[in-house]
């Protein structure tokens, strides 16, 4: 096969990082201190947006990134904190029948691949039809350089939508289990692990004490603070031209202000977003998204037809949809990851340096 | 030969990623590792789709620039912006872009059941869940 040169260095790095993935892979499995495993998934997701760039998803590499080296890694650490921090070893017995059931799974499925195209393949089924559709199609229907930002804003806008509605619902169901961090817990349903905190006021929410240490911690937190805000905004409005978009930008808003909570403590991120506006902006997202596609309805198009909305320049049109949709998606995504933050932290004990 | 294997190669790591994720999610009893081996799972569905979107010697789906970027010519000009460049499938990434956000979503959702299961029960381990149940029962039959 014709593989050309600069394929051929890309085929190496390839091989590089997906044995570093492998290595990772099989160290989640050995490791049972839960400490030790939340922090390699990290490393295992950074490596993955690692490789998500060397295959030119850049878009991907970014939200991987984001949410599974930052925000996930942290709710992760967070649910460990409040549960244990040692896993117990599996029986040998179960050991054994597992690897039986995944052997015999991953035979199959790699008998699977011998019919599957040739990495990198151009004329692949995935590669041929509908994909290059969008290629030729962008630069007339929608004018947006980023053509992945075309087809998630303009082409499976309705897509998104329902996406944007799932990540709400999440939001949800996460505030009805855990609340949103106002209180611990209710009278009389104190947890029952044994702790000597139950009967003493339970609702302390700061999740490091924070009074007078951490000194170039907080100094270096509020130069950084503005800077990720900031650059959030740069991925929000700059996605059209370059790699990014609202879910990445809601996702890094969403980690500026979990950075800050770490430092400076849940009062302090409370009284700067309260509760309220968080809970608020989750259904927001989703309103200023569904009200635009009842507003194209009214305006005599489809449901997201953003050629109506300006009547002389259908591709304005697309411009202005596709603005006023990312800012409902970052809106949601923001709200949602912070909603979860809340309930969250709002669940620690008062937890001190030497714990860690 | 050489050349089905390196074809290939990305489909076998990412199945043994995948069977490393189905592996933790069976064998070990601990809820909060078994949500990370379920996290490793979801990776490796978006590597593969990843995997299948590369084209080669592709660039990343955006445009340098579009024709009449810059000038006064307005878009939709008799430019075919694809002559003499490749770029790889943008499709699978819009699928996975959206995947990765709604994966970090059902995650909290379900940490969340897990840290409301250590309240009810005192434990995240499976047997021991059971255990408790189990005497729940007894004591209310």
């Amino acid at each position: 096969m014709g593989l050309d040169v600069s394929f051929d260095i890309f085929i190496v790095i390839d091989l590089i990082i997906m044995s570093m993935l492998l290595v990772v892979g099989i160290a989640l499995v050995r490791l049972n201190n839960l400490f030790a495993v939340v922090m390699l998934y990290g490393v295992y997701s950074l490596l993955a947006a690692i490789w998500f760039v060397s295959l030119d998803a850049v878009d991907v590499a970014f939200t991987e990134a984001a949410v599974g080296a930052g925000i996930s890694t942290v709710l992760m650490l967070g649910a460990m904190l409040l549960t244990s921090r040692e896993a117990k070893p599996t029986p040998a017995l179960r050991r054994w029948l597992s690897l039986g059931v995944v052997g015999v799974t991953g035979m199959a499925l790699f008998y699977a691949t011998f019919d599957m195209p040739n990495f990198g393949d151009a004329n692949s089924p995935a590669n041929s039809y509908v994909g290059l559709q969008y290629m030729y199609d962008t630069i007339t229907e929608v004018g947006v350089p980023n053509v992945v930002t075309a087809i998630l804003a303009s082409y499976r806008a309705f897509d998104t939508f329902g996406e944007v509605v799932v990540v709400l619902t999440a939001g949800l169901g996460v505030m009805l289990i855990l609340g949103i961090g106002t209180t611990r817990t209710r009278d009389g349903e104190s947890p029952q692990s044994g702790d000597e905190t139950t009967q003493s006021a339970p609702p302390v929410t700061t999740v490091l004490a924070t009074e007078n240490h951490h000194i170039v911690l907080q100094v270096v937190a509020k130069i950084l603070i503005p800077i990720i805000v900031l650059y959030a905004l740069y991925v929000q409005f700059h996605g059209d031209y370059g790699p990014g978009g609202g879910f990445q930008a809601g996702v890094i808003f969403a980690s500026a202000v979990i950075l800050y909570s770490l430092i400076f403590g849940m009062d302090e991120t409370r009284r700067a977003i309260p509760a309220k506006v968080v809970q608020f902006g989750t259904a927001l997202g989703v309103l200023i998204f569904g009200g635009l596609g009842l507003v194209t309805i009214a305006m005599g198009g489809k449901f997201l037809d953003y050629d109506v909305l300006t009547a002389a320049d259908p591709i304005l049109g697309q411009h202005v949809g596709i603005l006023i949709i990312e800012v409902g998606v970052l809106v949601t995504v923001a709200s949602v990851m912070l909603s979860i933050y809340y309930g969250f932290a709002g669940r620690y004990r008062e937890l001190k340096d030497q714990d860690w | 030969m050489v050349d089905f294997i390196v074809g290939h190669f990305n489909y076998w790591v990412i199945i043994t990623l995948m069977m490393t994720g189905l592996y933790v999610i069976i064998s070990t009893g601990n809820l909060v590792k078994k949500l990370v081996g379920l996290g490793v799972f979801q990776t490796s569905v978006f590597q593969l789709y990843i995997t299948l979107s590369k084209v080669a010697g592709g660039r990343p789906p955006i445009f340098d620039k579009l024709p009449g970027y810059g000038t006064e010519t307005k878009y939709g000009a008799a430019v075919d912006p694809l002559l003499g460049v490749i770029y790889s499938n943008p499709l699978p990434h819009v699928l996975i872009l959206t995947a990765i956000v709604v994966g970090v979503s059902t995650l909290a959702v379900g940490l969340a059941l897990v840290v409301r299961i250590r309240e009810a029960y005192g434990s995240i381990e499976g047997d021991d869940i059971d255990e408790a149940e189990y005497k729940i029962e007894i004591a209310s039959s």
